[in-house]
């Protein structure tokens, strides 16, 4: 599923790999090692992370685990719950998307995988669920997110899930019963139909060998979706539980109101599909592209990024909701606001991304 | 003559001169919307060839001639491959990816913001002398510093003086140095000499060039022959010839871009409130072509299709062969002249310019179609001088892909 992140860029690996290169690129100055090894094997480079798809496993009718072997530069030792940027060349051009891993961290793994529901109109889910083959070259994003378990995890849980948005929770799920550390917990899992329940004989056999681990299923097509009040009788010690959330927008607002009005927001954790752009906006202002000499009047709303594919510089992108880090371009000078926090950028020459930032009177970009 | 005004100089009505620049507006966006898989794999596949070319070079060139044998089979083919990938990664690929022909790919390991070159000029300086400066302002008198490169007078409008007597000897220098030429260029040693350069940007300048340039060295002439032991005079001569060969042969290419007869130059006055299609009308007007095969144009990173990278400069190279069919229809239709000849034609055009504008324009007689304009002299132009950006021309206009991003 698709997530949102507030954290800041995870950092490179800096193994004695990173030192390695820097001797060994006197040899292939302008470019690295990377840049000639990755032709003899795709996976051995840490420039712009790449995956190999090992198997393509169908979940349901419009679901598929995709199971993908990282290369140079992965750490496997992320959270469960965390999410990874995956980018995929559809007609020649990359795409990218972020979604939950759903595997549990292994500190010797070998393989990652996502889960990926088709989406109606989803160009991108519908190319990553059928159009991928084992072989295929994938673009990786390093696992980033803080809709995580702590470590050890508190003593009553409740998840509250739909659809997709199982599978962060699968992760947080598989970890706890491979670490035997399972507590009292209540997952409410809501699907379409009882076929489109993705990972359902999975929790089935949880449910089935952990006594602590009450499963409520609803099918929403003919049970209606769940309503909170309900939460009472299904789950009556809730306000007691650490919350996990993760499914579509509406459900979520709903849950979150539910929680602010019984005071206890402080155990709720969301991730949501989506990121809301929520934040305050700068003041706008007219944002000069150096080396393609356009500048765009933008307004505060407008971030820097669809500001300058109005103009028409081609600007790089990814996730465009803060995840990747594909479109970070220079800030040449001026000031700029992130519509997440509204962290202000103005050092010069400071990067900064340009899919959630809108500019604070005029600024200048290198691109 | 330096045209002064493209519309007037081409009987062109109103009409007709926007419907040209509609037509061709039509190509881009038709090429636009067909870029797709086959071009990423052209560009990926040449990236690949070129830098195993690289590797196979460096390769036989240290292993090679460290045995009698093989050494002089080892030189010869390790001098080419050398050569070779040079030439490729410059012409084909570094020249066009900073040109952003290859942004829409949304790769961050082939794309105009972070590229940078196999050759000492720093991408970011070629980016503003070459792509701002060159691109909008092709073949302005005073505007555009490639007329000539402030080292040779390429125009008669360029007043002389006693030192272009030298220019056959400078032509030589800068062909075989050219990598150095090209590196100094953004730093417009022109204005520097009349005190007009900002000494503050000088300096990032030469800081820039000096720590790429240091690179460059480091790699071909300590590095890779300290590699190969005893053998390292042989492998640093070898290095030495790959540089001069891409070289001249980069040199040849570009000289033919806006040199030959049939390339017009213009005064300031064409680019005072110069329409999109008045700028079109000049892009094809200031450059010219060479006829060739395709491994001819691949070698010369379509810069045979001068004319179509001018109206052009941010649409794939590999496109430019079938785009050259269609502009050559059009010239037809509206009775624009369309330079091209072979490319010894070319060069030997762009020659002949060279040493007959090394004396006096009294001693010659001209070659282009028209009489030249009266000499005058007119100063190398600074950034703030030179008129801002016409936002319309788009030359950099690139169609976003809103359609892609919904999904």
């Amino acid at each position: 599923m698709t997530a949102t992140s507030t954290t800041t860029p995870a950092e490179r690996p800096r193994l004695t790999w990173d030192r390695v290169r820097r001797a060994v690129d006197t040899l292939t100055t302008p470019l690295l090692p990377d840049d000639y090894l990755n032709l003899v094997n795709p996976l051995w480079t840490t420039r712009e992370l790449r995956g190999r798809i090992e198997e393509v496993v169908p979940e349901t009718e419009d679901a598929a685990t995709l199971i993908i072997r990282p290369g140079w530069g992965w750490r496997f030792d992320h959270h469960p719950g965390q999410y990874a940027g995956i980018g995929v060349q559809v007609e020649g051009r990359w795409q990218w998307r972020s979604y939950s891993i759903s595997s549990a961290p292994q500190q010797r793994g070998r393989t990652i995988a996502i889960t990926v529901r088709a989406m109606p109109e989803g160009f991108i889910s519908s190319h990553l669920v059928g159009g991928l083959t084992p072989g295929t070259i994938v673009r990786l994003a390093l696992p980033d997110g803080d809709f995580v378990l702590p470590d050890p995890p508190p003593a009553k849980l409740l998840f509250l899930v739909g659809g997709s948005g199982v599978t962060p929770v699968m992760a947080m799920l598989r970890t706890l019963d491979r670490r035997g550390s399972l507590p009292d917990a209540v997952l409410h899992y809501s699907s379409p139909t009882e076929e489109r329940m993705i990972f359902k004989e999975e929790i089935e056999r949880l449910a089935a060998s952990h006594d602590r681990l009450t499963v409520h299923r609803l099918y929403t097509d003919t049970e209606g979706m769940l309503e909170l009040a309900d939460l009472d009788h299904l789950c009556p010690d809730w306000r007691e539980r650490e919350t996990y959330a993760c499914g579509p927008g509406p459900m979520l607002d709903a849950i979150t109101e539910h929680f602010e009005a019984a005071g206890i927001e402080d155990r709720l954790h969301l991730e949501r599909f989506s990121i809301a752009l929520g934040g305050d906006g700068g003041e706008g202002g007219s944002i000069t592209f150096r080396n393609t000499g356009k500048t765009v009047e933008s307004d505060g709303a407008t971030t820097v990024l669809e500001a300058g594919e109005q103009a028409g510089v081609g600007m790089p992108f990814g996730c465009r909701m803060g995840i990747c880090h594909t479109c970070t371009l220079t800030l040449v000078s001026g000031s700029v606001r992130d519509l997440r926090n509204g962290e202000e950028f103005n050092q010069p020459n400071e990067p900064v991304q340009t899919c959630v930032t809108t500019a604070v009177g005029d600024c200048t970009l290198d691109i | 003559m330096a045209i002064s005004d493209v519309q007037e100089y081409m009987h062109l009505t109103d009409d007709e001169i926007e419907q040209l620049g509609r037509e061709l507006d039509a190509i881009r966006a038709e090429v636009e919307e067909s870029r797709g898989a086959a071009d990423a794999a052209y560009i990926n596949r040449l990236i690949r060839i070129q830098r195993g070319l690289a590797v196979a070079g460096r390769l036989t060139l240290m292993l090679g001639t460290q045995s009698r044998k093989t050494r002089v089979p080892a030189v010869l083919a390790g001098t080419t491959f050398l050569g070779l990938h040079k030439i490729l990664e410059n012409m084909e690929i570094g020249h066009n990816v900073m040109h952003g022909q290859w942004d829409w790919m949304n790769d961050p390991e082939i794309h105009s913001s972070n590229w940078e070159w196999d050759t000492a000029q720093p991408a970011e300086q070629w980016k503003h002398s070459h792509n701002y400066v060159h691109h909008q302002f092709t073949n302005v008198l005073g505007y555009d510093n490639d007329i000539g490169y402030g080292i040779l007078r390429m125009a008669r409008e360029q007043t002389w003086s006693p030192y272009n007597l030298g220019q056959p000897v400078y032509n030589q220098l800068l062909s075989t140095f050219f990598e150095w030429g090209v590196a100094l260029h953004d730093l417009d040693i022109e204005r520097i000499r009349q005190g007009e350069k900002d000494p503050k940007e000088m300096k990032r300048q030469l800081k820039q060039i000096f720590r790429k340039g240091r690179r460059q060295i480091l790699k071909d002439y300590v590095v890779y022959p300290a590699l190969a032991g005893k053998q390292w005079k042989t492998v640093l001569k070898a290095n030495a010839t790959s540089n001069i060969m891409r070289n001249l042969w980069s040199y040849v290419i570009i000289f033919c871009g806006h040199f030959p007869d049939g390339a017009m130059h213009f005064t300031e006055e064409e680019i005072e409130d110069e329409t999109r299609a008045e700028w079109y009308l000049r892009q094809i007007l200031g450059a010219a072509n060479f006829k060739g095969g395709p491994l001819l144009h691949i070698m010369s990173g379509n810069l045979g299709f001068q004319i179509e990278h001018h109206l052009y400069p941010d649409l794939p190279s590999n496109r430019y062969a079938e785009i050259s069919v269609r502009v050559q229809e059009l010239c037809e239709k509206y009775d624009i002249p369309y330079t091209t000849g072979p490319l010894h034609q070319q060069y030997g055009q762009a020659l002949r310019t060279i040493i007959k504008l090394s004396v006096p324009n009294s001693w010659t007689s001209s070659d282009k179609p028209e009489p030249p304009t009266p000499t005058r002299d007119r100063r190398r132009r600074s950034d703030e001088e030179r008129p801002a950006r016409i936002q319309q021309l788009g030359v950099w206009s690139r169609r976003t892909s809103k359609e892609h991003q919904a999904s």
